[in-house]
């Protein structure tokens, strides 16, 4: 019976599974000519719409230089926006190609979910952000014992806050939602004290509130989110675009290479930089993955560095001035390392 | 000629097996169960091959699993450590609370609004009519974020929350009523409410028999409340009231104790049960009018009171016509309360998108989703299609 309604169903999802599940997705990417990248529904500074109607963003970005190191084009990304429990599916129904998604990297997303991580993008952490206007004397996530806690389902946030109340031996009343909006809207209302989900997230979402000064993120951060861009398990060759993508975006920000100075860096004397921009003589540096030598300067020309990147979304120079944090090169005591490019 | 002699006659004629019509039938069946055959096993195969290429796991194992996360209700022991098996069970009970609560509710409200449409009185028939017309051409999901969002949201919080009689609350976090605790000696109440269902059996028995007999009508419904209301509360009170009620009461961020009504369930709750009370409500009134003139006549030429010909000629004829569409409501409504995702109530689809997404185990969890819904749709209709025949028409 079981095996039956398996199969019944496992038609209706895994039809698309036929052409998705082959290891081709780079000839596939380059024959439909864009990159289908799976981003947020809208969360402002990560992947959301901008006034133009066009999709921006530090996973946004991501996608775009994944586009301009295939096609020498950061507009060669078809954005499919989607929400925290479908992403799963659409990577695997090869829906998507790639998903750039706040999604945190954990064994068993790796190991049961037919995905592979392709790097840490944003090492993240889970907090909880109240309203104090209505809670003044909380300041601490200890004292949310009895809290009404806003959540959204099918996230790793809502593991690590049974986890984190358990632990402390502390009681609250999960009100869970689907969709981001949804649990937005449900604690601007008030139908929760707190809303939890990772920093980025919740600075973010302040900034969406109608008064963003009434609210507070605790100081506590309970859990270790580090996000990332996944793709199929299964396609090493793309698995290998997306993963140098981010370590390119990285080596270059480490190197000092940006979309100012990206010309007079062409130009470069330095051996690292020629390496890594294609200027070698017969350069290789494309061919092992089924790239221009040049793709590394498409990348830095459409979108910048890691830094640039960081700083134009979420950075100093965006309204949710996140401080670079773990997020720092590891040359100025942060987590972010590039392997080698040569 | 001849040939049309023998069509004509009474054994037909011998054509070539081809033409056997008999043959034909049986083969071409036996091709049509072949081909699903194939193509089942052709799915099966194809999906089996897919998931193990995709590396994604397969199998009902994971119901073992712990699910790691809270459910906000649920009418079982249910923690974080438990199974998602045990989740799944929570996401189910509260499905079939959320439909037996709301079917309750619609058929009632559904009664009352129906007859009331045929009232002779102008204002409540039009009232009756405007509820109808305007539930009924509002899609449900619509429906219950009216509720949600435009009745229990706009509540005020727990600070400022709207006291109610009898020690309860209501603000947007639900309504907070007292609860009853019942003490080791309480065990007395279910058994005289038991006595007293008993008892109203026996009496009723007795009344038509002695009807029957006599023709002397006993006042069955006047009687048989007060045994039931009376013999319960007579008991609580000789047992020395075993129970106490524990009072709602406000804490740091909201009212504890008590017994709590979600927002969540009670906008689905409301939503499901006025949204299909208004189908209801005209399947009784078709019902109604579907009785002949002619019956209640000749009914009240018989000397019956307006009253006892609706309840013994009229109701009676009714329900025969009212039943069967009345099942399909009650599927429709129980399928209806997968709209709970819209407003977070913890339901089996809700339960089972977060599982399908902490496992990844899609095809699992859809299969189960369909299974139960298949399985409470077949309850339910089993249940209606033997009131049915119990009511249908005896035919002697």
């Amino acid at each position: 019976m079981n095996k039956l309604l398996v199969g019944i169903l496992g038609g209706a999802v895994m039809a698309l599974g036929v052409s998705a599940a082959s290891a081709q997705t780079l000839n596939d990417v380059k024959s439909a000519g864009s990159v289908k990248c799976g981003v947020h529904t809208g969360l402002a500074g990560f992947a959301a719409p901008n006034d133009a109607g066009e999709w921006a963003g530090f996973d946004a970005d991501f996608c775009r230089a994944v586009a301009a190191a295939v096609f020498g084009d950061g507009e060669a990304v078809t954005f499919v926006p989607t929400n925290a429990t479908e992403r799963f599916t659409a990577l695997q129904s090869g829906e998507i190609d790639l998903l750039s998604r706040n999604t945190t990297w954990t064994l068993s997303r790796d190991t049961t979910l037919g995905l592979t991580f392709a790097g840490v993008n944003y090492y993240d952490g889970q907090g909880f952000m109240i309203n104090s206007t209505a809670l003044p004397d909380i300041n601490s996530a200890l004292q949310l014992s009895g809290a009404a806690v806003c959540v959204q389902s099918g996230t790793t946030t809502e593991l690590n806050l049974a986890d984190y109340f358990a632990a402390n031996n502390m009681e609250y009343n999960p009100v869970v939602f689907q969709g981001f909006e949804e649990t937005n809207a449900a604690y601007e209302a008030g139908r929760c004290d707190a809303y939890t989900t990772d920093a980025s997230g919740l600075y973010a979402l302040r900034l969406t509130l109608a008064n963003p000064d009434e609210h507070v993120v605790l100081p506590e951060i309970i859990s270790k989110e580090p996000l990332g861009p996944a793709v199929r398990q299964g396609d090493d060759q793309w698995f290998n675009v997306v993963k140098w993508s981010l370590y390119a975006m990285i080596q270059a920000e480490e190197l000092g290479v940006t979309q100012d100075n990206l010309e007079e860096m062409l130009n470069s004397e330095n051996p690292e930089i020629r390496r890594i921009l294609g200027q070698e003589d017969d350069s290789t540096i494309g061919e092992g993955l089924g790239l221009e030598n040049d793709w590394v300067v498409n990348i830095i020309r459409e979108v910048g560095n890691y830094g640039e990147v960081f700083d134009r979304n979420i950075g100093a120079g965006s309204p949710l001035a996140i401080a670079r944090g773990l997020n720092a090169l590891w040359t100025d005591g942060g987590l972010q390392y590039a392997m080698p490019i040569r | 000629m001849a040939s049309q002699t023998q069509v004509s006659g009474a054994e037909p004629a011998r054509a070539s097996w081809i033409n056997d019509p008999k043959f034909r039938g049986i083969f071409f069946q036996l091709v049509v169960a072949a081909a699903i055959i194939a193509f089942v096993w052709w799915i099966v195969g194809n999906t089996t091959e897919n998931l193990r290429r995709a590396n994604i796991a397969s199998g009902f194992g994971f119901l073992n699993g712990r699910s790691g996360f809270d459910l906000s209700q649920s009418l079982i022991a249910y923690s974080s450590n438990s199974t998602f098996g045990r989740a799944l069970v929570v996401g189910l009970l509260n499905t079939m609370l959320v439909a037996v609560t709301g079917i309750i509710t619609a058929t009632i409200v559904g009664f009352i609004v129906g007859i009331g449409r045929l009232s002779k009185n102008w204002l409540i028939a039009r009232i009756c009519t405007v509820y109808v017309e305007v539930f009924r051409n509002i899609p449900p999901l619509l429906v219950i974020f009216f509720w949600y969002l435009g009745v229990l949201s706009v509540l005020p919080g727990p600070r400022d929350s709207v006291d109610l009689p009898l020690g309860s609350y209501l603000n947007n976090r639900g309504l907070f009523l007292p609860r009853v605790i019942w003490d080791q000696a309480a065990w007395v109440i279910p058994v005289s409410i038991a006595a007293a269902i008993i008892a109203i059996v026996a009496i009723g028995i007795w009344a038509r028999r002695r009807q029957a007999a006599t023709g002397r009508i006993f006042p069955m419904f006047r009687v048989g409340l007060a045994i039931f209301i009376g013999l319960p509360v007579i008991t609580y009170f000789l047992a020395g009231s075993p129970a106490t009620v524990e009072l709602p009461e406000l804490s740091t961020f909201n009212i504890r104790g008590g017994w709590t009504i979600r927002p969540e369930f009670l906008s689905l709750y409301l939503a499901l049960s006025f949204y299909t009370a208004s189908f209801i409500a005209e399947i009784v009134r078709a019902g109604v009018l579907g009785v002949s003139k002619g019956q209640s006549e000749a009914a009240y030429s018989l000397g019956l009171s307006p009253r006892r010909t609706l309840r013994l000629v009229v109701v009676p004829q009714a329900l025969r016509i009212i039943i069967p569409p009345l099942t399909s409501q009650y599927l429709n409504l129980t399928k209806n309360s997968s709209l709970a995702i819209a407003v977070g109530y913890a339901d089996l689809v809700a339960i089972g998108q977060t599982t399908m997404n902490q496992t990844g185990q899609a095809i699992e969890v859809v299969a189960i989703w369909m299974v139960v819904y298949l399985g409470l749709s077949l309850l339910t209709s089993g249940f209606m299609n033997w009131y049915n025949a119990k009511m249908a028409l005896v035919e002697r």
